[in-house]
C-alpha cells in the first residue's frame, strides 16, 4: 500500500518545520499582523543554527541561538509595522530577500564555502522516540497555543485585538504590546523551525535551504484558519505531500516532479480556500 | 435657578474646559454639572462641539484648559481606561465589540473572571445572566455579537460598562440607530439604571427623546454653552431655537401634492433581499418608505437605480421597461438618485465641489462634443451652490472639506438639477442639521410640486410623516403595511415598522 506507515512517519518528520512555523504565523494573524516574513526567520534559523552547533560542538546552543537570532530578526516587522505603522507585506518580502543574501553573504565569510557548508563534524540534533526534540515540542506546541487562545485570559485579549484594536484599546488593552508579543515569538519558532531544518531532518546548511517551506507555512496558516489545530492539519497535509514526493522519486519519477509535490499542493490548497471563500460571503460584520 | 447642590450630588463636573483643534475653537471654556441619578441630555448640531467634550471627559483628548470633577474628585484621565476606573462608562454611537466572540467574552474582556489564569467561562456567563437580569437587558450569553441585530448589540455595551461598575454612562447618539419600540425600552433601561443612583449623560440631536427621556438638557452652540434647561420646563422649540441660534419650526407638516400620471411602476420585484414588492409613485407625489435599517429599503432603491440585480419583477418608468437597464439607461430616461452614503457613493470626497457637482451632467447639458469646457463646468458649478445655498470656500476646494449638511446640499442639488421626472431619494437629511434639514425638506417639497415623482426612504418617522402623500413601510424585505398620510401617525408606523402591522390590502393595489 502506498499510504502506510512508513509514509506517515516521514511526513510527520517533514512537517516539523513548517508546523512550528505556522503555528507563529497564525499567532500573528489573530492579533491581525499578517506575517509572511516566515520565511526569512526561517532561513536565519537554518544558518545560526549551524554556525552556533559548529563553533560550540553542542546542537543545543545551536537551536537557542536559532531561537534568539530569528526573534531578533522579527524586530524588523514588529518596529516597522506596529511601531512604524509600515505595511506588513512589504516589510515580509523584504526580511525573507534580505535573509537569502545575508546567510548566503555570511555562509561565505564565516565558513569561506560556496553553496553548501558540510562537515562530519557538526552535531545534529538527536532522536527522542524515533523524532527530533523539536518534533515533540511542536506537537506540545500546538496543543499549548489551542489552549491559550480558547480558554487564557491572554488568548482572548489576543483574538480581541486582532479584531478590532481600537475597541480593545479602550478597555486598557494595549494591541501594540500584545502584536510585538506573537511576532517575536513567531520569530523563536521559526528560529526552531530552521533549527529543525538544518540540524534534524539534515544536518548542514546550504543557500536558501528553506525553499519555500516559510512560504508554505504561510499558506496552512490560511488554509488551517489561523486555528492551531487547523495548521497542524495543514501542515500534515504538506508533510504528506513532502513525504510522498520522496516516495515516488525512490519509484523513478523525476526529482524535478516530485520535489514540486509540496508546492503543487500548496496551489491546489489555495485555489480551493479562495474558491471557498468567494461561495460564502461573510454576513457583513460577522467573522467567522 | 435652585442653588448649587452640595459637591457629592455631583457626578460629573467640568469647569472651563476649552480644546482647540488647527483652525477651530471646539470647546470654549464649557462648564458642564451632571448631578448623581440624573439622566443629562447634552444637545446641540454637528460640529457644536458634544463630541469634543465628551472625548474630554473620557480621556480620549486633552483639554487645553479647564478642570474636571468625577464624584467630587479633581482627575485628568490619560486614557478612557482611566476613566473606567473612575466609574465612567461610554457607549460609541459606533460600537466597539468584537463581533467573533460571544456575548459574555465581550463583556468581561479585559476584566475577566478567572481560574487558574484560564478565562472562567461559566463564571462570564452567569455574570452576563445577573446583569441582563437585574437591569432588563437580556441577552443570551452565548450568541456571537456579530450575528445580534443592533438593539442587542448596545446592550452587550452597556452590559459591559455595567460589568466594569460604571457609575455615570455617557451614550452618543444611541437612538439612532435603534426602531421606535427599541428606542424606548431603551429609555426604559436608562431610567432603571438611574433608580438605582447611578447617572447617564445622553450625547444626541433628537429632540423628542430629549423631552420624553431627560431630566436636565445642557445645550452647546460653536464650542459655547448657550442654555441650561430643566426638561420639564421647557419646549422642542426652545431647544431648537438655542441649538441653532434661530426660531424654527420643527415637524412641519407640508401640504399634500397633487398626484398625476403614474411615473415608476414597480410589479412583484424581487431582488437578494426584496421579495413581492409592488409599488407606484406618480407625478407630483412623494411616497415615503419607513422601516427599520436592514429591512430591504436599501437593496429596493439600490435594485431601482440600476445598482444591484433584479431576479424577479417588472420595473417600468414612464411606461418603459427598465427592468434590467443599466444606471446610465435609466438616468437617461429620466431618473435621479440622492444614496444613503453620501461619502462613498454620492460624492467623490478628493474631487473638487465643482467636479462633483458636474458628475452625471457630464452626459448632458455639460458634454460639448465629448468634451467638458472648464468654463461650463465652473459656470453650472456657481449656479448650483448659489441656489441651494452649499457654504464652501471655492468651488475649487475639494468635497472632504464641506460638512456633513453641506456636502448633502451639494448631492441633492446636483440630483435635482437633473429635473428627472423621478427622483429616488435615500436618508435626505440623516446627519444633517435642524437649519439645513428645513432647506432640505423644502426643496424636495418645491420639486414635487413642480411634477415630478419621488420616492423617499428614510428612519427618520417624522420627515417621512412631514414630507410623504403615502407611506409604505418595508418590513423582511416586503411592504408590510400602506397608508395614507391621515392613516401614518407614528404609533401605526412604529408598530409596522417591528413587523406587527395586520396584512395590508392596499399595498398590493397601491401600483394604481
Amino acid at each position: 500500500m502506498f499510504l502506510d506507515s512508513d509514509l506517515l512517519m516521514s511526513a510527520l518528520r517533514a512537517l516539523t518545520p513548517i508546523l512550528l512555523a505556522a503555528l507563529g504565523g497564525a499567532l500573528c494573524e489573530r492579533a491581525g499582523v499578517f506575517n509572511i516574513g516566515l520565511e526569512g526567520m526561517m532561513l536565519l534559523g537554518c544558518f545560526t543554527s549551524v554556525a552556533t552547533s559548529w563553533f560550540t560542538g553542542s546542537p543545543w546552543l545551536g537551536v537557542l541561538a536559532a531561537a534568539l537570532a530569528a526573534a531578533a530578526y522579527s524586530l524588523i516587522l514588529a518596529v516597522g509595522a506596529v511601531t512604524l505603522k509600515g505595511d506588513a507585506v512589504v516589510l515580509g518580502i523584504a526580511m525573507n530577500l534580505l535573509a537569502v543574501g545575508l546567510t548566503s553573504f555570511l555562509l561565505r565569510t564565516v565558513f569561506g564555502v560556496q553553496g553548501t557548508f558540510d562537515d562530519p563534524s557538526l552535531q545534529g540534533l538527536p532522536l527522542i522516540g524515533g523524532f527530533s526534540p523539536l518534533a515533540h515540542l511542536s506537537w506540545a506546541a500546538v496543543a499549548v497555543a489551542a489552549l491559550l487562545l480558547s480558554r487564557h485570559v491572554w488568548g482572548l485579549r489576543l483574538r480581541g485585538v486582532g479584531e478590532a484594536p481600537d475597541a480593545a484599546a479602550t478597555l486598557g488593552v494595549r494591541p501594540a504590546t500584545y502584536q510585538y508579543g506573537v511576532i517575536l515569538l513567531s520569530g523563536v519558532l521559526c528560529g526552531l523551525a530552521g533549527a529543525q531544518l538544518a540540524l534534524g531532518n539534515v544536518t548542514l546548511f546550504t543557500e536558501n535551504m528553506t525553499a519555500g517551506r516559510g512560504w508554505i507555512a504561510v499558506v496552512a496558516v490560511m488554509l488551517g484558519r489561523a486555528a492551531p489545530l487547523g495548521v497542524l492539519l495543514a501542515a500534515l497535509l504538506f508533510g504528506l505531500a513532502e513525504a510522498a514526493g520522496f516516495r515516488l522519486q525512490g519509484l523513478g519519477l523525476p526529482q524535478q516532479a516530485t520535489d514540486a509535490a509540496p508546492y503543487v499542493v500548496t496551489l491546489g490548497a489555495l485555489f480551493l480556500t479562495t474558491a471557498r471563500r468567494r461561495r460564502t460571503p461573510r454576513p457583513s460584520g460577522a467573522r467567522s | 435657578m435652585t442653588p448649587p447642590p452640595p459637591e457629592s450630588e455631583l457626578a460629573v463636573e467640568l469647569r472651563g474646559i476649552t480644546k482647540r483643534f488647527p483652525g477651530t475653537l471646539a470647546n470654549d471654556a464649557v462648564d458642564l454639572s451632571v448631578r448623581r441619578g440624573e439622566i443629562h441630555a447634552l444637545m446641540g448640531e454637528n460640529g457644536a462641539g458634544k463630541s469634543t467634550l465628551m472625548s474630554v471627559l473620557y480621556g480620549m483628548e486633552r483639554p487645553d484648559a479647564g478642570t474636571i470633577r468625577v464624584e467630587g474628585r479633581d482627575v485628568t484621565f490619560a486614557s478612557p481606561s482611566a476613566a473606567m476606573a473612575a466609574g465612567l462608562g461610554m457607549v460609541h454611537q459606533s460600537f466597539k465589540l468584537f463581533d467573533s466572540l460571544t456575548v459574555a467574552e465581550n463583556v468581561v474582556y479585559a476584566a475577566e473572571p478567572r481560574r487558574f489564569g484560564l478565562v472562567d467561562r461559566a463564571a462570564a456567563r452567569r455574570r452576563v445572566r445577573e446583569l441582563a437580569e437585574e437591569h432588563g437587558l437580556a441577552v443570551d450569553p452565548d450568541a456571537r455579537v456579530g450575528e445580534l441585530p443592533v438593539g442587542l448589540r448596545q446592550r452587550v455595551e452597556i452590559l459591559k460598562l455595567l460589568h466594569r461598575g460604571a457609575r455615570t454612562l455617557i451614550l452618543d447618539e444611541p437612538t439612532a440607530v435603534l426602531t421606535p419600540a427599541e428606542a424606548d425600552a431603551l429609555f426604559a433601561v436608562l431610567k432603571s439604571l438611574t433608580a438605582q443612583g447611578r447617572t447617564v449623560v445622553l450625547v444626541t440631536h433628537k429632540l423628542r427623546e430629549v423631552l420624553e427621556g431627560s431630566d436636565r438638557v445642557t445645550v452647546l452652540r460653536d464650542g459655547r454653552v448657550v442654555a441650561r434647561l430643566v426638561t420639564a420646563d421647557t419646549t422642542a422649540d426652545e431647544i431648537a431655537a438655542a441649538m441653532t441660534g434661530r426660531a424654527v419650526e420643527l415637524d412641519r407638516v407640508h401640504a399634500s401634492g397633487t398626484p398625476g400620471e403614474a411615473i415608476l411602476s414597480v410589479e412583484a420585484l424581487g431582488t437578494d433581499a426584496v421579495h413581492g414588492v409592488d409599488l407606484g409613485v406618480r407625478a407630483g407625489e412623494i411616497v415615503g418608505i419607513a422601516g427599520v435599517a436592514g429591512n430591504g429599503q436599501s437593496e429596493l432603491i439600490g435594485a431601482l437605480a440600476g445598482l444591484r440585480p433584479v431576479t424577479a419583477g417588472r420595473v417600468t418608468l414612464r411606461g418603459e421597461d427598465i427592468t434590467h437597464a443599466s444606471a446610465a439607461e435609466r438616468r437617461a430616461k429620466g431618473l435621479a438618485y440622492v444614496p444613503e452614503d453620501r461619502h462613498a457613493v454620492g460624492t467623490a470626497p478628493a474631487a473638487t465641489v465643482a467636479e462633483n457637482l458636474a458628475m452625471g451632467h457630464h452626459r448632458t447639458s455639460l458634454s460639448s462634443r465629448g468634451l467638458l469646457p472648464p468654463a461650463a463646468v465652473r459656470a453650472h458649478a456657481r449656479a448650483l451652490v448659489e441656489r441651494f445655498g452649499v457654504k464652501a470656500a471655492t468651488t475649487e476646494v475639494p468635497a472632504s472639506a464641506l460638512s456633513g449638511g453641506n456636502l448633502q446640499k451639494l448631492l441633492i442639488g446636483r440630483e435635482l438639477a437633473h429635473d428627472a421626472p423621478l427622483l429616488l431619494v435615500e436618508q435626505p437629511t440623516r446627519g444633517v442639521d435642524i437649519g439645513a434639514i428645513q432647506n432640505i425638506h423644502d426643496q424636495l417639497i418645491a420639486y414635487r410640486d413642480a411634477g415630478h415623482a419621488v420616492l423617499l426612504v428614510s428612519a427618520e418617522l417624522s420627515e417621512i410623516r412631514g414630507l410623504a402623500d403615502r407611506v409604505l413601510v418595508m418590513y423582511e424585505g416586503r411592504v408590510a403595511a400602506s397608508y395614507t398620510r391621515e392613516e401614518a401617525d407614528e404609533r401605526t408606523l412604529g408598530l409596522a415598522m417591528a413587523g406587527a402591522a395586520a396584512p395590508a390590502p392596499e399595498a398590493a393595489e397601491a401600483t394604481d
